[in-house]
């Protein structure tokens, strides 16, 4: 690392955790920092250290002053995060900290600000910490663009990712590299072919996609010792279905006892709640055990943090808020409760044992239904054999390059060539068409509207010069309230108190925003590890009371929220048809393999298995794709849509991360299958369910929030007192309407497709079983049928129709009143 | 509780101080026998006042959406009298932020009948240029239209202005729809315009202005539902 510091090479370091990454990164500023001549100017930034978690930013902060005071250097090492106070941050602004540490977030703001060039013109290094983490993301793309904005300011800069074990390292580098083509090597990009704008100075034109990650070495760090994992089966036996491993609570809790501190990672905040719970009713030898999780306050969070740091906790149930972030050299255990779902994550939280590279990490997975079985089975071999899952490249997204320009037209004035250059030198937007930009910037500046309205409020506006500019002050400083990528659903605070008296009390925790909407006041639930009383929601504040005697009324945990990985369910696909795979698992789901062999089919595993089969006053159609709950919930919408238009009138679905279950009142024994399952479902019946879909709904507002169409919040709404809602949906409906090619449309239609529907992984399952659907016509339920039978009934209808029913039930409510 | 049937365009009629009275699924209330409709919060050119005061440029259409509903609702119904109960300009320069077409389709709807602005408080001098009779307040079939409910029990009015709002639950999910709220005796009208919010029924705001306890007629997306109060819930 000292080497290609000096080189001044861009490198991506990866390297399992416990290898000191951290300081291989800071290593060579350090030396260099050591050694600069003294100078009579004051100098300005040196390197700056960017990680996705301001805890973790803090943390580095103390772990550098160690050896800058052991070694006697005259370093500075700030962090600032949007937790820094105001004081210190225009302090930093005047006196330059050597090294910054700080969020990609806090990045962003600082390419809106006047100052930015300047500030940032002596730079020579930025360390990107948790790169795996960060790039294939929006805050990927916001970093990318804040980097490339960095590069011009301080041309010599070197780019320094770490990471963790990633399946394709290219991938990576590709999102750290810069553009910036050795001589002769650059290429316009094709995508500008038809409208090439003025050709930007030689040795701007940014490289292809294909060439980039050459400008960024790559570094392996030592692996370590390989991992013990070990699958747990309670008593030799695992239930049918479920998703909270009730079942084996009591040998979770005696491996608790017997390690010296364990990570217990679940996959929702439901869970986590609920093993907590039933850990604690376990709990004779009374072991510090904590919970940490997203809805807990910011406060509670930090205090197990730090009970943890000093070594005073057992066992810390938690869900991915604890995937990554700061080392503790204690945790000699990670359980895992259900399964995993992928192997990269489950390497991650196992990565979080033993922080030393000579000793086994241990971790132990505790499958919570038949499927999972084989599932954590496929996952421990995975790990064992060093295979990680694919993510797929990565595209920038444009709401996000809508902010950037607009935070780059606070900062400076710029030409619409030079920018459109610098942004193409940012890894994911490297394709990006002089259209797509073109478009863009429109939008920043008019909102990108057919109908004309706006001209005469631009937000930005091109001057005389040719310069495009920021309005005036009131239009940055309204940006610079809105910089970032991380929307988060509304929150609700819990707080203590009684209906009536809506006043002082102390918060427990942040629920999201629908979790109130199904509680009458009285009702008991589990939350931050208790059972409380919903008393009354005022505002945004809902008010309880504790209720410890009670029992909670309301255990409505759901399944995992990632989906199943491809790689994994490849592999339980493969072992569940290799019947010699079958002597690794227990004896029932050994005798379930073999009744379901023997009652229905057990696939190839390039085929999909389908069965059909009557139960009481319903016919079931069941089909297994392995594909996950995403895709799973898509092709069962559209399937329903298609069986409807047969006339065979589907009554209900439910699908989860391994079948998909659809009933209705006539028998489905008869359809042509293939016709059925045809590709073609991708195109008309998508777009049109799409577009009536909450999910297009909720995608919108994300894409609406991160270009600045809306706002977090309109000054003057909130002044009249009343709450009084304007939502977006309303703004959607509207667009959608009038203008459905428009730019946000577009934002939200591709990531609806990408992350809410999962469609790319639908198309290739499609694709992969086109002619092999295997066809089991039963008489009754086969054994696979089982779990996802037992799930019926657990989910919410969505969509309008749904809505209307319960105007329609409340009505009949009131006519029978009326009656009465 | 005040009687309801369900008329045969999925319309609610009601009765108010002994008036007949269609609630329409658009959110529009019609008056029969004296052919007037009557529409509270249009709110035109909301959309652009957001660009005029903060740069925000939210889409532009909200007036079109209106305009559209509305003149489905007159080619439907074939009004004598068109009453706009105020609040029919989101802010005092709307009108001249309107769209030429715009401009020329609401001037179309003048044609052939009477055009009633009641002014609110967004519009308190209605229209410059737009053709209508601009009033304070005003009667028909024994009812007094006016934008602002006035407080306390007001027998025989009918207003907009509080944009209402009704939230149903049942079992683990629920919806929230614009809505008419009545207890026979007056009416408050949801608020028409696209891109108009609501505001939830059970708020204070709405407290003390019925006699008996009232229902609401929630907007569905063909007829309109009669929500009894104990089916209400809070957002």
């Amino acid at each position: 690392m000292i080497e290609k510091g000096r080189q001044g090479r861009n490198v991506l370091l990866i390297a399992p955790t416990g290898g000191g990454k951290t300081l291989a990164g800071f290593l060579p500023s350090l030396i260099e920092l050591a050694q600069r001549p003294p100078r009579n100017t004051p100098a300005g930034v040196h390197t700056l250290y960017i990680s996705p978690l301001k805890a973790l930013a803090v943390d580095i902060e103390r772990n550098l002053a160690t050896p800058i005071r052991e070694m006697g250097l005259k370093i500075v090492a700030e962090s600032r995060t949007g937790d820094t106070g105001e004081a210190r941050k225009a302090r930093q602004r005047l006196r330059p900290p050597d090294i910054l540490l700080t969020t990609p977030e806090q990045l962003a703001l600082f390419c809106a600000w006047e100052g930015a060039r300047e500030y940032f013109a002596d730079l020579s290094c930025v360390i990107i910490d948790e790169a795996h983490a960060m790039w294939p993301s929006k805050r990927g793309d916001l970093l990318a663009l804040g980097l490339a904005r960095l590069q011009l300011f301080a041309p010599r800069l070197r780019r320094v990712g770490l990471s963790a074990t990633v399946d394709d390292p290219d991938l990576v580098r590709r999102w750290l590299g810069c553009g910036d083509p050795p001589p002769g090597d650059g290429g316009q990009s094709s995508a500008a072919s038809k409208h090439t704008p003025p050709s930007g100075p030689a040795g701007h034109l940014p490289l292809q996609g294909e060439d980039r990650s050459s400008n960024v070495d790559l570094v392996l760090g030592v692996g370590g010792a390989r991992p013990i994992v070990e699958v747990l089966v309670s008593g030799g036996k695992v239930p049918w279905a479920g998703h909270t491993a009730e079942h084996a609570m009591a040998e979770v809790y005696q491996l608790i006892l017997e390690a010296r501190t364990a990570l217990v990672f679940v996959n929702t905040r439901f869970q986590a709640e609920f093993a907590f719970q039933e850990l604690w009713k376990l709990n004779d030898a009374g072991l510090a055990i904590a919970l940490h999780h997203g809805s807990l306050s910011a406060e509670q969070r930090r205090k197990v943090e730090a009970a943890m740091g000093r070594g005073e906790i057992r066992a810390v149930v938690c869900t991915s808020t604890l995937d990554m972030g700061i080392d503790w050299g204690d945790v000699d255990l990670v359980i895992q409760l259900a399964a995993p779902k992928g192997a990269s994550r489950m390497v991650q939280r196992i990565g979080r044992a033993n922080h030393r590279l000579d000793e086994p990490s241990r971790a132990v997975l505790v499958p919570a239904s038949r499927f999972e079985m084989l599932e954590c089975r496929a996952a421990a071999d995975a790990i064992l054999g060093g295979y990680l899952d694919g993510e797929p490249a990565r595209t920038g997204a444009l709401d996000v390059l809508a902010q950037h320009i607009m935070g780059c037209a606070c900062s400076e004035p710029f030409a619409l060539t030079d920018l459109y250059d610098e942004v193409r030198s940012a890894g994911p937007y490297a394709d990006l068409s002089w259209e797509d930009f073109e478009t863009v910037v429109d939008f920043v500046s008019t909102g990108g509207y057919a109908l004309k309205a706006y001209d005469k409020f631009r937000r930005i506006v091109p001057g005389p010069d040719g310069l495009w500019r920021a309005r005036n002050p009131q239009t940055i400083q309204r940006h610079r309230m809105n910089v970032g990528t991380i929307v988060t659903a509304a929150t609700i605070n819990v707080r203590i108190g009684g209906g009536r008296k809506p006043v002082g009390g102390r918060k427990v925790g942040e629920a999201e925003e629908g979790f109130f909407e199904q509680m009458k006041p009285g009702d008991t639930f589990i939350f931050a590890g208790q059972v409380w009383r919903f008393n009354s929601l005022v505002g945004t504040d809902a008010f309880v009371s504790p209720a410890p005697h009670d029992d909670p009324m309301l255990p409505s945990w759901g399944g995992s929220k990632f989906p199943l990985s491809t790689y994994l369910a490849s592999r339980v696909r493969q072992m569940m048809h290799d019947e010699r795979e079958w002597a690794a698992l227990p004896a029932d789901v050994q005798e379930w393999l073999g009744y379901q062999k023997r009652r229905s089919i057990i696939p190839d595993d390039n085929e999909m298995l389908l069965e059909t089969f009557p139960r009481g006053k319903r016919f079931h159609l069941v089909c297994y794709p392995f594909d996950g709950r995403i895709a799973h919930t898509t092709l069962a919408m559209l399937l329903t849509r298609r069986l409807d238009r047969l006339g065979v009138g589907p009554l209900g679905f439910v699908a989860n991360d391994y079948a998909v279950n659809i009933w209705s009142l006539k028998p489905m024994d008869g359809l042509d299958l293939d016709a059925l399952f045809d590709e073609d479902m991708l195109g008309d019946d998508l777009e049109a369910w799409l577009e009536e879909s909450f999910l297009m709904k909720r995608a919108f507002k994300a894409c609406a929030l991160i270009a600045g169409l809306i706002e977090r919040r309109y000054p003057g709404e909130e002044k009249s007192g009343r709450q009084v809602t304007f939502s977006t949906d309303l703004i959607y409906d509207v667009l959608r309407r009038h203008q459905p090619d428009h730019l946000m449309l577009r934002c939200a239609r591709s990531d609806a497709a990408a992350g809410l529907l999962d469609v790319a992984r639908l198309g290739d399952m499609l694709a992969r079983i086109k002619g092999r659907i295997r066809h089991a016509a039963l008489d009754h339920v086969s054994p696979f049928a089982v779990p996802i039978m037992l799930e019926i009934g657990r989910e919410r209808a969505p969509g309008d129709a749904a809505g209307e029913m319960i105007l329609a039930e409340a009505e009949d409510e009131l006519i029978a009143e009326a009656m009465a | 509780m005040t009687p309801f049937s369900l008329s045969a365009c999925g319309g609610l009629r009601v009765t108010v101080a002994d008036a007949p009275l269609v609630l329409r699924a658009s959110g529009a209330l019609w008056l029969e026998a004296e052919r007037a409709l009557i529409v509270a919060d249009l709110h035109f050119e909301k959309g652009s006042s957001y660009a005029a005061r903060f740069g925000q440029m939210l889409p532009p259409y909200d007036t079109r959406e209106t305009l559209n509903r509305l003149e489905a609702e007159v080619t439907a119904l074939s009004p004598a009298r068109l009453v706009f109960l105020g609040d029919s300009f989101h802010d005092h320069q709307a009108e001249a932020r309107l769209a030429a077409e715009d401009a020329a389709r609401l001037a179309a709807l003048a044609r052939g009948r009477t055009l009633i602005w009641a002014v609110g408080n967004h519009d308190e001098d209605g229209p410059r240029d737009l053709p209508g009779d601009v009033v304070d307040e005003l009667l028909i079939a024994g009812l007094r239209l006016r934008h602002e409910p006035a407080p306390g029990p007001q027998p025989g009015e009918v207003a907009g202005h509080l944009h209402p709002a009704a939230r149903v639950s049942s079992g683990r999910a629920s919806v929230r729809r614009r809505c008419f709220v009545t207890d026979g005796s007056r009416l408050i009208l949801p608020a028409f315009g696209a891109y108009t919010g609501g505001l939830n029924i059970l708020d204070k705001a709405f407290g003390g202005m019925f006699d008996s306890t009232p229902m609401a007629g929630a907007l569905g997306s063909k007829r309109v539902h009669a929500v009894g109060w104990k089916s209400l819930r809070p957002d």
